[in-house]
């Protein structure tokens, strides 16, 4: 009738630290389950622009023969190298060097700064030149509203990075605390930076007629 | 034994000179509220918001009601009609259920754990914030909105809302009219001209950022915050309900929100998506909105089934009948709740494939809900039922949701849902899940655990009163809609023809409602009284089974004197029974001295504990999202680029005061001391290296007992 026969002991693996029950700073664990819920997000954007860019009738000019694909794969290198300064950043912080710490979180912001560049680049000469804009045609506004979206995830990447940078610079040295930000905004930029892979694969590369 | 009723002192440490914004002290009073981090005084703001939405939705139900008791009825106009079931859809389900689940969750989820908060209290204060900001910007529509008809049709009898005949509650007409689902591209800039439907499609948007920032909170909290011994399938089926619905909300709400910023894309920077003139497709908005709606509908109903699994097994003195079956439903449930949702869709002309696939996807639910209802019935057989107010609601939740799923269920078949799409039948349906499942069980667990929050219980009495009242009324109004649908009373519908002979069962509807409001009413006054007036409930008034049962009432500030170790499933109740012979339990003569004990011990903690500080920056923070959204609605005028400026400029300083501010989670006393804030620590205690705290220091002069 009861299941009294289910009684336990607190066994040895039950005590481990009551605030991290998984072993995971709770920090880490939130930043993983956001981007869990980021991917989503894009996916939604990027089947949007899947759904429009095969359809046939849209009001000229499609995307895909626009698209100045040597230009963007250098963007592209810059945003990937940009994770490779984001991980000497997280490096050198392991090893307690600050300078190099704020040298390499500046030169990702720097990096990411030059893609974002790049991204109002294109739009200018997309709109000015070719003249596609947000009202062309559903392909065009899918086009905008998913690399647009990723602009912006890329500039609040910037900012936090910045952030970092100028509280190392005024406080003299990011402490463990502050040091472990270095961790969370490197999951962050290193997912934006997934993203774009995808991005430039499935909506460049792919769709480029 | 003795116990003492008085809190211990808070102590108030100076605020760190640091930080460039001052620190908020004070725990007490309006602005202890407007700052707390505390997830009870949150948990609790957050069930007045919603309670007070839930009236708002109410008033606009009986006013449709009462439009609808007459057959051509003028008492409305057709704008404020569209308007006003418009925004009772979307009332109920954003800003009542949703943030009344939300105050539950917030309130005990760490109460159940046995953890002193959630893992993030300033982000938990940012979405209760969020929330209340995003339902006042919503309703900002009836003031600032205009809902204007398409064009061409203004002189249309009933399209009334600007320039058009005088007609009853005209000024309604200003919310947003595009049903809660706006369908796109009716709510497009074409067919809904006026700024009524950004409103809601900004509203939500900023109501999304509050619950995604709250469900990345609770996974966290659930996976992480738990005390020793609690393991996973140890937990209460509430959190692992929650656990579910948290989930859900992870991976439906950036759906939709991609969805609401591409109609907001094209509604006022003329994108092209639903615009089927250029190309664009008219069905790919309900694919979008029902990839998130049909989760919605369990993220409504998961926290209510938690809390009728946890009021059920008490009432009826018997452990849940399958604890692990019903925790296994619940996340089937949720996995294929995202593999259903072209059921709403079955009359726009998808491929017979996609409906027999959708169809038997849909009869699949059946399965684990079946599990459950029967494992709730099985919980109630033989057991030693005590029909106190809780259980009511619970038994109610459970029959009624049987009606509904039972509808539900002929809704995946597919040529009788096209009988049924759009009229009354599918309104009844919903309203049995949604009303006599989620808003039955949000009573149960109101009822029951009243006592937490107030230490006094809720009049048993006016609760029967309320319950039969409620129930009658609730089955006169939405049972009807069955037979008025059947006869093809269509859904939305503004006017009716008398020689239809739809009117009588109208009328029943229509004093049904007005039931439902006077039983409403009967709690309030309850809730009012009983505030003052209840019984004293004592640590442990319902002889409960959870560890939430195991502090004194109401909950003291810090949860816990000392964390809990829990041993086995329904810790509490083991402490106080064992079994004779035959397995049936028995009352430990210990129990009344460990209960006195945990009176006594709750009130008194051996030990310092710190506690989240209060802040101002979650405020903040929110507080731009609004500003940012009539912006957007304004983009063409200078004023409303000034409002986008302060929305980025509120955000942007509240995030820089958050990220200065030190950290202060009372979780967080094993990280290392914050190099730059350690010159200006006035204390030197282990562990509390988090400046600025409000402590709680024990008073230990007193003897304590320990059982």
């Amino acid at each position: 009738m009861t299941d009294l026969a289910h009684e336990g002991d607190v066994t040895a693996e039950d005590h481990h630290d009551e605030h991290e029950s998984l072993g995971m700073d709770a920090r880490k664990l939130g930043m993983w389950v956001f981007l869990s819920s980021e991917f989503l997000f894009f996916g939604a954007l990027m089947t949007n622009y899947l759904l429009y860019s095969n359809r046939p009738g849209l009001a000229d000019p499609y995307p895909g023969t626009i698209y100045d694909i040597p230009f963007t794969s250098v963007s592209s290198f810059v945003l990937l190298m940009s994770s490779l300064t984001m991980v000497l950043a997280h490096a050198a912080l392991e090893r307690d060097d600050q300078h190099q710490t704020r040298t390499w979180l500046f030169a990702t912001a720097a990096l990411g700064s030059i893609f974002l560049g790049g991204q109002v680049f294109e739009f200018y000469e997309f709109i000015t030149h070719d003249g596609m804009t947000l009202t062309t045609s559903p392909v065009a506004s899918a086009f905008y509203v998913l690399t647009g979206f990723h602009g912006l995830h890329v500039a609040i990447g910037i900012l936090m990075l910045l952030s970092l940078w100028g509280i190392g610079h005024s406080q003299g040295a990011l402490s463990d605390k502050r040091g472990f930000n270095v961790e969370l905004v490197g999951l962050y930029w290193h997912f934006v930076d997934i993203i774009w892979i995808v991005i430039f694969t499935v909506v460049y590369l792919l769709s480029t007629s | 034994m003795t116990t003492t009723t008085e809190r211990p002192g808070v102590v108030e440490e100076a605020p760190p000179t640091t930080t460039i914004y001052r620190r908020p002290k004070s725990t007490e009073g309006f602005w202890g509220w407007v700052t707390t981090t505390d997830h009870k005084k949150i948990g609790i703001m957050y069930g007045y918001a919603a309670f007070f939405f839930f009236i708002v939705g109410g008033v606009e139900a009986l006013l449709l009601r009462i439009h609808l008791a007459s057959a051509n009825s003028e008492f409305l106009t057709a704008g404020a009609y569209n308007a006003l079931f418009s925004m009772h859809g979307a009332t109920m389900i954003f800003l009542f259920v949703m943030p009344a689940s939300a105050a539950f969750v917030n309130y005990l989820l760490p109460l159940m754990i046995g953890a002193r908060d959630v893992a993030f209290p300033r982000l938990n204060a940012l979405s209760w914030w969020a929330f209340l900001f995003g339902g006042i910007f919503m309703y900002s529509a009836l003031f600032f909105g205009t809902g204007l008809a398409p064009t061409g049709v203004e002189n249309v009898v009933g399209n009334l809302a600007e320039g058009g005949r005088p007609g009853g509650l005209n000024f309604l007409a200003d919310m947003p009219d595009g049903g809660w689902f706006l369908y796109q591209p009716n709510a497009g800039p074409d067919f809904s001209p006026g700024t009524g439907i950004d409103f809601a499609l900004l509203g939500i948007q900023i109501l999304g950022v509050a619950s995604l920032v709250a469900a990345v909170n609770f996974i966290v909290t659930i996976f992480n915050f738990r005390a020793k011994g609690m393991r996973l399938l140890r937990m209460p089926v509430f959190v692992w309900m929650t656990m579910v619905t948290q989930f859900l909300l992870l991976f439906s709400l950036p759906i939709i929100a991609i969805a609401l910023f591409m109609a907001t894309f094209d509604r006022n920077f003329g994108a092209m998506f639903f615009d089927a003139t250029g190309g664009g497709d008219p069905i790919l908005w309900q694919h979008l909105f029902w990839l998130f709606g049909h989760p919605e509908v369990y993220i409504l109903v998961l926290p209510a089934m938690g809390m009728v699994s946890e009021v059920l097994p008490v009432f009826s003195r018997k452990p849940l009948f399958g604890y692990s079956a019903v925790i296994f439903a619940g996340a089937a449930i949720g996995f294929l709740g995202f593999g259903v949702w072209a059921h709403h869709m079955f009359a726009t002309g998808i491929s017979p494939v996609a409906q027999a696939a959708f169809g038997l996807s849909t009869m699949t639910i059946a399965i684990p809900t079946g599990i459950k209802i029967f494992n709730w019935m099985g919980t109630m057989w033989m057991g030693k039922l005590r029909f106190s107010t809780p259980l009511l609601f619970a038994i109610g939740f459970v029959a009624m949701f049987v009606i509904g799923g039972l509808s539900g269920v002929t809704h995946s078949i597919v040529p009788s849902d096209w009988q049924q799409t759009d009229t009354y039948y599918i309104v009844a349906h919903f309203h049995y899940v949604l009303f006599g499942g989620s808003v039955f069980g949000l009573f149960a667990g109101i009822y029951y655990w009243f006592p937490k929050i107030s230490g006094r219980m809720l009049g048993e009495g006016l609760g029967k009163v309320h319950f039969w009242l409620m129930f009658i009324g609730f089955n006169l109004t939405f049972g009807p809609m069955h037979w008025l649908g059947l006869q093809g009373m269509v859904r939305r519908t503004w006017k009716y023809d008398p020689a239809t002979g739809l009117e009588p069962w109208n009328i029943a509807v229509t004093v049904g409602a007005f039931i439902i409001a006077l039983s409403i009413a009967v709690f309030i006054y309850n809730w009012w009284s009983s505030r003052r007036r209840g019984a004293p409930s004592g640590l442990d008034p319902w002889d409960a089974r959870t560890v939430e049962w195991t502090v004194p009432n109401p909950t003291p500030v810090y949860n816990f004197a000392t964390t809990p170790v829990i041993t086995r499933l329904d810790d509490f109740w083991h402490r106080k029974y064992t079994t004779d012979d035959e397995g049936r339990a028995v009352r430990r003569p210990e129990a009344d001295q460990m209960i006195a004990d945990l009176e006594y011990d709750g009130r008194n903690p051996k030990t310092e504990i710190h506690l989240p500080a209060p802040s101002y920056f979650p405020l903040l923070l929110a507080s731009g999202m609004p500003f940012i959204g009539w912006g957007i609605i304004w983009h063409t005028t200078t004023w409303g680029l000034g409002m986008v400026v302060l929305g980025v400029l509120l955000i942007v300083s509240g995030g820089i005061g958050w990220a200065l501010e030190p950290l202060e989670e009372a979780h967080e006393e094993d990280h290392p001391h914050d190099e730059a804030d350690e010159d200006e620590e006035t204390h030197e205690t282990e562990g509390a290296s988090d400046v600025g705290r409000a402590s709680e220091s024990a008073d230990t002069t007193e003897p304590v007992e320990t059982s």
